[in-house]
């Protein structure tokens, strides 16, 4: 099961309304709990859980198609990332955050290629990403110029405003 | 019932609001803004959703980004709390287009009782004494002039579209009237975008003395009894108290009944409040309708021992009301602490609270979203908490303020604690002599 699999599962979860789910295989075993029952957390608590989670699974290889030096890294960066608050060990970097709320979609069909992807040169007017709220698809445009370095959110997930979605290295 | 309610709001109502939900069992989602990152409302939803700038047209005011909140989240009902969008019709539309349930009232009552002259009209036409004045707005300065020669001075001269005090001017005398109506609706016309003007009797020593409603799905509406809010500086209210020290029973009995004729005439869902003038003589007129909860319903809460917002979840969910009247059953009495300097004109005083440590002990409540480290943000209004003291009498109800204020510790920024402090020694408010004029003759020490 990769780190996507266990996020997309904690977050239906969450949703379903209930409190705890015991998912167990021959390769491994996941237990997951929401917050219903103690004394409320926001739902961003819920998936720091998967920080914890993978080290206990034996994740599968990387997978093949993304470059490999940052393959083993992408993964669980993302998690934590997704999970915490925006951090400020990227002081060099541009944070590209959400200007709203909605769902974020990477790619503007579900068969073509994501707009754009970690180590893609972006300038002011590129599409980055499409954010879909109320049966309206936004093109969301980048104010920078610069290579993206990380890609914070995935494809189809819910983001807020003031959500960190790129990180982009402007020099 | 609903599973999710989104609350679009923020400080306490968005905590209160919360509370009753979790005694539900419905989850909940908080909205909040930049500014309110570590706000308490935000900590104890069940989800929470940044919706936009620290500005509350960016934030608590956006439509668009409060429903795609609702959206991302599958909340079926939007609790909208009081002020912000709680009376705005367009939201309450635009709730129901998206098949959200707004948790208040639909856009067609909204625009009935939110436009004064509107309101006052259909109020007439429903029975509920009103205030004697002009019909709809006033044709011209002559209009207003002829009107007021027939009702005798003094008289009000109100903007249609105004509120907080604003596009208002008194008119004690004939030849003050001409510059009185030009100044008015020109404040109006610019403040409001609406000149248009209405004339009224102007009531002397006025009471401000509101009844509670709840109306259902059904047709049925009762009444809750009264509250006073007669002790209020610039239209705005710093005390109320339930019972009213100047009710008898057969004035809450007739008030209590025009109210609900009020409420059956727009075939009002939900809770609602009907305020009123009443003067010397125990006459009472329609000031206006506010189709919302209201900031102080902890007191007829105390009351009457009803949770008012538990009330207005299983109303907007369908669920038929007694159709009983409740009458109060003790004495509650609610001081608004405000982040304000009372020595200095009550100037905002936003900041952190360096300490904390709120009142407690028998008859003792406390709404309130702040705590020791909590920076108060300055975009927003400056209430931080509700005290509300309840006994068996009025005596015991001030006993027991006096003694909370005393407990009551805010640090590091300025509160109105002082004032209310010097309210519960004050020889008038003790003998529960007091008219919307109090505060004219208020001096702090």
């Amino acid at each position: 099961m990769d780190i996507k699999e266990i996020q997309n599962l904690i977050r239906f979860v969450a949703r379903s309304g209930a409190t705890e789910v015991n998912l167990e295989t021959e390769e491994f075993k996941i237990n997951i709990k929401t917050s219903a029952d103690q004394a409320a957390m926001p739902e961003q608590a819920v998936l720091q859980h998967v920080a914890q989670v993978i080290p206990a699974a034996p994740v599968a290889a990387a997978p093949a198609a993304v470059p490999s030096a940052p393959a083993a890294q992408v993964p669980a960066a993302s998690a934590d990332t997704t999970a915490s608050a925006p951090s400020d060990d990227d002081d060099k970097y541009i944070t590209v955050k959400s200007p709203m709320i909605g769902t974020l979609y990477r790619r503007p069909t579900p068969e073509k290629d994501t707009f754009v992807s970690v180590g893609d040169e972006i300038k002011p007017g590129d599409v980055l990403c499409i954010i879909e709220a109320m049966k309206l698809f936004n093109e969301i445009e980048s104010e920078v110029t610069g290579k993206v370095v990380k890609v914070l959110v995935d494809d189809q997930t819910p983001v807020e405003f003031d959500q960190p979605l790129f990180l982009v290295d402007p020099s | 019932m609903f599973n999710k309610i989104l609350i679009a709001n923020r400080g306490e109502i968005a905590l209160r609001i919360i509370r009753t939900c979790r005694e539900m069992r419905i989850r909940t989602v908080a909205v909040y803004s930049t500014a309110d990152a570590d706000s308490l409302h935000v900590r104890f939803a069940d989800e929470a959703v940044c919706i936009g700038d620290a500005p509350s047209s960016s934030s608590y005011l956006n439509i668009p980004h409060i429903i795609a909140a609702a959206e991302i989240t599958n909340a079926d009902a939007i609790h909208p709390g009081y002020g912000f969008l709680s009376e705005n019709a367009r939201f309450s539309r635009i709730c129901q287009e998206n098949g959200i349930k707004f948790i208040g009232a639909s856009p067609e009552q909204i625009d009935q009782m939110g436009d004064k002259a509107t309101a006052k009209s259909t109020m007439q036409k429903a029975g509920v004494p009103c205030i004697p004045g002009s019909e709809g707005l006033l044709d011209s300065v002559e209009q207003a002039k002829k009107l007021a020669a027939e009702m005798g001075y003094p008289v009000m001269l109100k903007a249609t579209a105004g509120g907080g005090g604003r596009g208002m001017r008194a008119v004690w005398k004939k030849d003050e009237l001409q510059k009185a109506y030009e100044t008015a609706s020109a404040e109006a016309g610019a403040a409001f975008g609406n000149s248009g003007m209405y004339m009224e009797k102007l009531i002397e020593e006025p009471r401000h003395i509101e009844i509670q409603i709840i109306g259902d799905q059904y047709g049925k509406a009762c009444h809750l009894s009264e509250r006073d809010c007669s002790v209020q500086r610039r239209h705005q209210k710093l005390t109320e108290e339930t019972p009213s020290p100047f009710m008898t029973a057969k004035l809450r009995n007739a008030m209590g009944r025009a109210a609900i004729k009020a409420a059956k005439a727009i075939k009002y869902e939900g809770a609602g409040t009907v305020e009123f003038l009443v003067d010397k003589d125990r006459n009472f007129y329609f000031r206006e309708m506010n189709t919302r909860i209201q900031v102080e319903h902890p007191i007829t809460e105390q009351v009457i021992d009803y949770d008012l917002i538990r009330e207005q979840i299983k109303v907007a969910a369908g669920e038929p009301i007694s159709g009983s009247n409740y009458e109060p059953k003790l004495h509650s009495i609610e001081c608004r602490i405000n982040a304000e300097d009372p020595y200095n004109d009550f100037r905002p005083s936003p900041g952190m609270i360096t300490s904390f440590h709120a009142p407690g002990g028998h008859g003792v409540r406390l709404d309130t979203h702040v705590y020791t480290g909590y920076t108060i943000p300055p975009h927003y209004d400056s209430m931080i908490a509700k005290l509300i003291t309840t006994a068996q009498t009025r005596e015991e109800a001030i006993d027991k303020m006096r003694r909370a204020l005393d407990e009551f510790v805010i640090e590091g920024i300025k509160t109105t604690i002082p004032f209310h402090r010097q309210l519960m020694d004050d020889p008038n408010y003790l003998k529960g002599v007091y008219t919307t004029k109090f505060m004219e003759d208020f001096e702090l020490k």
